[in-house]
């Protein structure tokens, strides 16, 4: 077979990638030393990564990347930097997450920012404060993409830059800031990084003015590293449910910013847009998430009068309350975050049902988000429309518009392709997972395979169920993990940049 | 005068022009200039009107006007610059895009073009004007818009047929300037009777002109006429359909070409675009083209447009606005039932024609085919207006002169025999075209 693919190139680019991983390894090391635990956990881990990325460099002294070349160089960088930050959890040895599919599932979940875990015992008891860091710290390398991060600071990525980022960054298309790619790619790391600084100091804050008794040092670090990726990823058991209220409604702004477009922000920083209602992506984001979140606050305060006596306590007939936990777990699933402020599976049936609905909504195109996409569901509307009217005037020409700007029939057919196979693969991952639950005889319900499907084809986390905000994955048997690693690693790139390798027109001419 | 572009339009410039001007005519065509010489009073010469060395030929640096009128905008452009470096004669460019026209709006003077017209913006301009009097033959706007001239076609059904003008005029702020029997021009007085095919040119405010169009036909306004149809996608009816969408209307426009139809859709969000053949009976019943209020057939050919419009007619549509590219055909459509034709050529000869008059004529209509014209007059201290009443002034103009409108900080004064004209007044007059030339130095 000829290949026309240079792939020692991409391989080589990979090997890089993974080399400068090992400064990303430093933060834990440090942490491992303050705390004295975990030295030779992450110490090995630098050395391992340094010498497979220079090795995976050695394919190719002088790599040159073409469009093709790209789809294959961020596909298997998301790979690699998986099994990668694999590593450290083996190396630790400690807990569930030593076996390798276990490790490879969490750390695929943690770069995807996923937020589904394998960790059976979620507590410093049984892991590191190092080794917990590292789990939050590769959320927040992969909210804003690897490649994107890569494409920053690595020159040789300059020239194919645009589109990798393409190949990676969620939405239909990019938006170049800035006439040179890696400047925005920098602006976006930069825009990235102040709102993760700015939540950080309102957690620490809360916690030194006394309103906050649970966010520690650690736990102020820890979190804005998973909200701002939209991860979901935390060293509490009980996740977002383990702060007060105050914490919780902080919070909450933070993930609709991380689900927001971040260049939007760059162009109100920029003083080009005053409001980001302006934009028209944004303020259906916002209507999305306000719908829900009032739907469900309705659902969970009448829920024991009106609809079946099943909701909690602490939410019915509780005002605040019932409007701070519909608003949190709505926005937290629909920016497919996956924090939960409390175990939403204890939700009366319908409140559950408005929960499943928002986990098809997703984020905002550049944002980092995952699920389809409010900016795509847009476009479907809109199509919708126009194919009702088309078929009253079938000689009508009306192409769709986003913001005033006609859409590409060929932008559409992406959109169309996109959402298709999307719904595809999930019903896809749902029937596998349910096959192989059966096969080694674990109880899996109908709800809990398509939660589990979703949640890990759109980066959300938990599901409902087994895979509940409190729950974990650990039941499922290896094949079942390794399946939900690819559905998390399909569904980051956005699928069609993966389906593209699996052809053979990708290979050959 | 100076025309570079031999083109239709330059050369029916260069013909209007040679009446009272010398006339030089620039084109690259060796044949066209060879029919030029013997067809027109001009001096044709063959050559590039953007080379140095024909312009010094045809003595640009004397020249008062240079109009560049090639097909080619950027052609244009050029050719005025070019004169720029050598010349101080007044250029006048046509473009047909839109984004040249806008970026010399922006910075007047821009590309060394001291006027810039469009022809195609003209024409779609003009047939909005008409579009938006229900009725109306013709439409111009003067003094910034505080006063409007308009041409009516008195049918015989219409309530002011038989009536003297004293009866019809019954609006404070309007005059009747002139009615147009076969081709004559009579400047009305209070007994003259208004028969049934008569023109009649009135000059008003907006407000009474519109009035008056109402009490004429029972068409509604543009603002409750809620379904129009552009046939044709070409610039005229891109730039028709445009107009329609800022005034807030939503019109149909109908393109054969599926590209050009894209285009124009993905370019005017306020309009539904329809891709077919505006001769398709059944699409057009479909689409209920019968029952639009305004029908204009914008298409590039005579021909193909005096189909539409008898065919959308004929279906059933209320008012039918067609584009006639040869002006001789204007009479001819509105003889066989086009309401109205326009003619792009007489809409950007209007335009030029200004800037070959007087220095303070500000303002310039055509009426039929140049019967007439209805002048905007600056009023200075030369100008025999200025600081006595109108009925003592005009005693001096020989007939077939109406002082229709004054205004006066853009503020409309309805002329009286003794209203007072003040300097710096701006001043509306219909003249007879037969006593233009004796009259225009008076005012």
């Amino acid at each position: 077979m000829n290949v026309r693919v240079d792939w020692r190139a991409s391989v080589s680019l990979v090997g890089t990638v993974v080399k400068y991983l090992a400064v990303a390894l430093l933060l834990p090391l440090l942490v491992a030393l303050w705390y004295g635990d975990g030295l030779v956990t992450f110490g090995a881990t630098i050395l391992f990564a340094v010498l497979f990325g220079w090795s995976l460099e050695q394919f190719d002294d002088d790599p040159d990347l073409g469009a093709r070349e790209g789809f294959l160089m961020v596909g298997l960088t998301w790979l690699t930097v998986a099994f990668v930050g694999a590593v450290p959890y083996l190396i630790a040895g400690n807990g569930t997450v030593a076996q390798p599919s276990y490790a490879l599932f969490e750390s695929m979940s943690g770069f995807t920012t996923t937020g589904a875990t394998v960790m059976g015992d979620i507590s410093f008891d049984t892991h590191s404060r190092a080794l917990m860091l590292w789990r939050q710290q590769t959320q927040w390398l992969g909210g804003m993409g690897i490649v994107v991060l890569a494409v920053a600071i690595l020159p040789e990525l300059s020239v194919g830059g645009a589109q990798l980022m393409d190949a990676e960054a969620p939405g239909p298309g990019i938006e170049k800031l800035t006439p040179r790619i890696a400047e925005t790619a920098r602006v976006l790391w930069l825009v990235y990084l102040g709102f993760t600084v700015v939540e950080f100091l309102l957690l620490y804050g809360l916690h030194l003015a006394g309103h906050a008794p649970n966010m520690t040092l650690y736990n102020a670090v820890a979190h804005p590293l998973t909200t701002m990726p939209t991860g979901g990823f935390s060293p509490e058991a009980r996740s977002i449910e383990a702060f007060s209220a105050v914490v919780q409604w902080v919070i909450i702004p933070f993930m609709v910013v991380a689900g927001t477009n971040f260049a939007l922000f760059w162009h109100v920083v920029r003083g080009e847009s005053s409001n980001l209602f302006g934009d028209s992506e944004f303020r259906f984001y916002a209507g999305a998430m306000g719908a829900l979140s009032a739907i469900a606050a309705v659902i969970l305060f009448v829920g024991p009068t009106l609809l079946g006596p099943s909701n909690p306590v602490e939410v019915a007939g509780q005002g605040e309350s019932s409007v701070r936990h519909a608003a949190f777990n709505i926005v937290s699933i629909v920016t497919t975050t996956g924090y939960a402020s409390m175990d939403f599976q204890a939700w009366s049936g319908p409140a559950k049902y408005v929960l499943v609905f928002a986990m098809f909504v997703g984020g905002s195109a550049g944002s980092t988000g995952g699920g389809i996409k409010i900016i795509r569901w847009l476009v479907i509307l809109k199509s919708i429309r126009r194919e009702l009217f088309t078929t009253v005037h079938p000689e009508a020409v009306s192409p769709v518009r986003l913001a005033g700007k006609a859409l590409d029939e060929r932008a559409l057919r992406g959109i169309y392709a996109f959402s298709l196979l999307y719904f595809v693969l999930f019903l896809m991952g749902a029937l596998l997972l349910a096959v192989d639950a059966s096969r080694v005889g674990l109880e899996l319900s109908v709800v809990e395979a398509v939660t589990a499907s979703a949640a890990t084809l759109g980066n959300i986390g938990p599901g409902l169920g087994m895979v509940g905000p409190m729950g974990s994955y650990i039941d499922f048997p290896a094949s079942s993990k390794l399946l939900m690693v690819g559905l998390m690693w399909i569904g980051r790139l956005e699928i069609i940049p993966v389906l593209v390798l699996l052809t053979s027109g990708y290979w050959r001419s | 005068m100076i025309v570079i572009g031999a083109g239709e339009v330059g050369s029916s410039i260069a013909a209007s022009l040679s009446k009272s001007h010398e006339v030089v005519v620039i084109d690259t065509d060796e044949e066209r200039v060879e029919s030029l010489t013997y067809d027109l009073d001009v001096l044709a010469i063959e050559g590039d009107g953007t080379s140095l060395d024909t312009l010094t030929e045809a003595r640009a640096s004397d020249a008062d006007m240079v109009i560049a009128s090639t097909d080619n905008d950027e052609t244009n452009i050029v050719a005025c610059s070019t004169t720029e470096t050598i010349s101080d004669a007044f250029t006048i460019a046509r473009v047909k895009k839109t984004s040249l026209l806008r970026t010399w709006e922006n910075s007047p003077g821009a590309f060394g073009v001291d006027f810039m017209v469009s022809v195609d913006l003209l024409t779609a301009e003009t047939i909005v004007r008409i579009a938006g009097l229900p009725g109306a033959q013709d439409v111009d706007t003067f003094s910034n818009g505080s006063v409007q001239m308009a041409e009516f076609e008195v049918a015989d059904e219409s309530p002011i047929a038989n009536q003297s003008v004293q009866e019809a005029d019954r609006f404070e702020s309007l005059t009747f300037a002139a009615i147009l029997r076969n081709g004559e021009v009579t400047i009305p007085r209070g007994d003259t009777v208004i028969g049934s095919g008569d023109q009649v040119v009135v000059i008003g405010s907006p407000g009474s002109v519109r009035k008056f169009a109402a009490t004429l036909t029972p068409d509604p306004a543009l603002e409750e006429a809620n379904e129009i149809v552009v046939v044709g996608g070409g610039e005229i009816g891109f730039q028709t359909a445009r107009l329609f969408e800022q005034r807030g209307i939503k019109p149909r426009l109908i393109e054969r070409d599926p590209e050009r139809a894209r285009e124009i859709a993905e370019a005017l969000p306020g309009t539904v675009v329809l891709e077919s053949d505006a001769t398709d009976i059944d699409f057009l019943g479909r689409e209920h083209v019968d029952e639009a209020d305004i029908v204009v057939a914008a298409l590039d050919n005579d021909e193909k447009n005096l189909l539409a419009s008898l065919l959308a007619k004929r279906l059933g549509a209320g008012r039918t606005i067609a584009v006639v590219e040869a002006g001789n055909y204007v009479d001819v459509f509105e003889a066989v039932g086009v309401d109205v034709a326009v003619n792009p050529r007489e809409v950007t000869a209007e335009e030029i024609t200004r800037f070959t008059r007087e220095e303070h004529t500000e303002n310039v209509a055509l009426i039929e085919a140049d019967r007439a014209e209805v002048l905007e007059v600056e009023i200075d201290e030369e100008s025999v207006l200025v600081g006595k009443p109108i009925s003592e002034a005009t005693a001096e103009f020989p007939s077939g002169v109406v002082v229709g409108a004054i205004t006066r900080d853009d503020e409309f004064i309805t002329p009286r025999g003794d209203t007072v004209v003040e300097r710096g007044d701006h001043v509306v007059v219909f003249v007879d075209t037969t006593v233009l030339d004796e009259v225009s130095p008076l005012l």
